[in-house]
């Protein structure tokens, strides 16, 4: 297949390895920070193909893995409330909450539709008058200026029964946020699709502030071995930098209409993420000019059950690279893709997902 | 959190369908038969080895490319029977209809159910019909139940209890089709309309394997929760492993860009004409060669072996040269596929 089988060559990718292990002498920590990255890894076995010295581990990127259970509670209130439809990606529907799942509600009659885009779940709400129409936000730059679209596009058209539950959130707070709590690693393989949207720009601080190095990488094996390379060079020369080895669709400043849609619909705030906490600025918020859009304002949230934290699960220092999904007692007993304790499992970008499915 | 309601993931054909089947069913049901757990059931009649088995279809849409829920519900049960090592012989029939399902649409399917037996060699010996009110059930379910003879010499087959290390794995071609192809009927995928499924009887090619070499030691039908599911089933708690190589999987250009754009891994995804077989390793290159001479054995490959090392767990030799392992499905991948 054009533009798949190129960066999945066997031949280049054991080329790269060979590099790898040639010019790599000092033991390196690198933090994947996209669960995209995360998957790709696993699934096409790369750890395998690494020398000892370089070690691969897990970070904060994937949006579903990183959202409070109490979002999931309130997500749960409102599609228990009179008329309301939630229309979501199909990975939150089995997210456990503090005592139910999407999924759930579902099965006990509940109006819980998956949709692949949010348009889709606009076209619901023209279609469907009478019912509120509520699509859960989640995600990082990569989701945020679709989720901004639907929004403008409602607002200008008037379709008063679409509103969102904005979880969306921004990275480069949560990647300072890691090394500022003594996370141990020596380089970022930066996300793909985040810098799609945002370009290189916010990431400068990294190796200003921290020295160390981010690789901003594609999704196939060649480009995360390549990445994974630039990194090593840049480590053994001493010589860390922000560089973008997936050209093809990374450019320098991104797109910057998509940064000018996010800008006008949402607004910086404060947000938690787990395992990290309250961190500033790293939430998108519906602006207040939006606001006959924001489920929040909405809709009614009577009825949440208290936030009730699973005992044993480790999906927070999971998330921040501190410990591998192994580690966690609960793993691949307790806790199970069918059978979830914590988000990590659940999400198909979840670090303890892709262990438990490719490296148990 | 227990589940206390029947939720989508529990007919996934994964793990949550294998726990229903084991905390339910077997539980109240238990006898010897039923134990082996076989794609169908084993049962000795005044001296006679039968094959039995029965399989329930609801797929959505009715139709789509490459065939309808009939030409599905015959070719599933005939499949479970050949699987098994049976010669299929008589199937039955039953009809759960929605009130206002059209008469045409009924004709075609129940027309290409009657052509697919006989293909197939088998009987529709026997029916059923009930009709629901509207909204009650989607269109038209079909049940459809099926008995053949068995050799006694082959009735090792559907438990695989001969498989040894070394054996070869086979697959008689391109895998996730069925999935893809009801994927794409379902969402309007005009751009994939080269997505067919695989929807066939693999009675014929089954006989000419078995007719090949009286070395064949499993077979089973890939279908829900796909290759994969398959595979990490027939290793769980053996003393033996199983390698599988990616690059010999045969995956159509056309399904495989689907599963990219929608984040598909075709190892899990459904097929309804794809026979997973295990076979002596001297015999498998003959095996192969006899399978590419019918029709839906054209891309027959071996794609793997049963191994020593990795007891009870199946990994992935990956293209690229890196090593993943293969699990059950264990959510739930697609709804209502078959």
């Amino acid at each position: 297949m054009k533009y798949i089988d190129e960066y999945r060559d066997r031949e280049t990718v054991q080329a790269l390895a060979r590099e790898i292990k040639r010019i790599s002498k000092r033991p390196v920590k690198l933090m994947e920070v996209c669960g995209g990255h995360t998957m790709s890894i696993q699934k096409f076995g790369l750890p395998a193909l690494l020398p000892e010295t370089v070690e691969l581990i897990s970070g904060p990127g994937c949006p579903v893995c990183v959202t409070s259970r109490s979002y999931i509670d309130k997500a749960i209130a409102f599609c228990r409330q009179k008329d309301v439809v939630i229309a979501t990606y199909g990975d939150l529907i089995r997210v456990p909450g503090s005592e139910s799942t999407l999924e759930k509600e579902r099965a006990g009659g509940a109006q819980i539709r998956v949709v692949y885009s949010i348009m889709d779940a606009l076209q619901m709400a023209r279609e469907n008058p009478d019912k509120k129409i509520v699509f859960p936000g989640i995600g990082f730059e990569t989701t945020a200026p679709g989720t901004a679209v639907a929004i403008l596009e409602a607002y200008k058209e008037g379709v008063p029964n679409f509103f969102v539950f904005s979880a969306h959130k921004v990275m480069p707070p949560a990647m300072a946020a890691l090394i500022d709590e003594g996370v141990k690693i020596n380089g970022y393989i930066g996300p793909g699709h985040v810098s799609t949207i945002t370009g290189k720009g916010i990431y400068m601080d990294i190796p200003v502030k921290f020295g160390l190095g981010v690789v901003i990488s594609g999704f196939e094996p060649v480009d995360l071995m390549q990445s994974v390379l630039m990194l090593v060079r840049q480590i053994e020369d001493g010589n860390p930098q922000v560089e973008i080895q997936y050209k093809r669709v990374v450019k320098p400043d991104g797109n910057v209409k998509a940064q000018q849609m996010m800008e006008e619909v949402f607004v910086l705030g404060d947000d938690w993420w787990r395992g990290l906490g309250i961190l500033k600025k790293s939430g998108l918020k519906i602006r207040p000019k939006y606001a006959a859009h924001d489920a929040e304002v909405n809709i009614s949230s009577e009825g949440m059950v208290a936030l009730r934290e699973p005992k044993g699960c480790i999906c927070g220092e999971v998330l921040k690279g501190l410990k591998k999904p192994k580690d966690c007692t609960l793993f691949a007993k307790a806790c199970t893709p069918r059978d979830p304790v914590g988000s990590c499992m659940v999400s198909g970008e979840g670090a303890c997902q892709a262990y438990y499915l490719y490296n148990r | 959190m227990k589940d206390d309601k029947i939720l989508m993931g529990h007919g996934s054909g994964g793990m949550m369908t294998h726990e229903l089947i084991e905390s339910m069913f077997v539980r109240y049901f238990d006898n010897p038969v039923l134990h082996e757990q076989g794609d169908s059931a084993l049962l000795k009649l005044s001296g006679n080895h039968l094959a039995f088995t029965t399989d329930s279809f609801v797929v959505d849409p009715v139709f789509f490319p490459g065939g309808n829920i009939g030409k599905l519900a015959v070719a599933g049960t005939v499949n479970d029977l050949a699987v098994s090592g049976a010669v299929p012989r008589y199937l039955s029939v039953g009809f759960i209809l929605e009130e206002g399902f059209p008469l045409d649409d009924l004709e075609r399917i129940v027309k290409s159910m009657a052509e697919e037996a006989a293909k197939a060699g088998v009987s529709i010996a026997t029916g059923d019909t009930k009709v629901v009110e509207k909204g009650k059930c989607d269109k038209i379910f079909i049940n459809t139940s099926g008995v053949g003879e068995i050799n006694a010499n082959r009735l090792a087959i559907s438990s695989g209890k001969n498989i040894k290390p070394g054996d070869k794995i086979i697959v008689n071609g391109g895998i996730a089709e069925h999935g893809m192809a009801i994927m794409a009927a379902r969402n309007d995928l005009n751009i994939f309309t080269s997505v067919l499924s695989d929807c066939a009887c693999l009675n014929d090619l089954i006989s000419l394997v078995l007719h090949t070499s009286e070395n064949i030691r499993f077979m089973r039908d890939a279908t829900r929760g796909g290759l994969a599911t398959v595979l990490s089933e027939l290793v769980q708690k053996k003393n033996f492993g199983i390698r599988i190589n990616e690059a010999q999987l045969v995956i159509e250009d056309s399904v495989r860009g689907m599963c990219e754009l929608l984040g598909f891994d075709p190892l899990y995804v459904t097929n309804e004409g794809k026979v997973i077989m295990v076979v002596a390793a001297e015999d498998a290159d003959r095996i192969v060669e006899r399978m590419h001479s019918n029709s839906l054995g054209k891309k027959a490959a071996v794609i793997g072996e049963i191994t020593v090392e990795h007891n009870g767990k199946a990994w992935l030799e990956t293209s690229v040269g890196g090593k993943r392992m293969i699990d059950m499905l264990s959510g739930q991948q697609l709804p209502r596929i078959c």
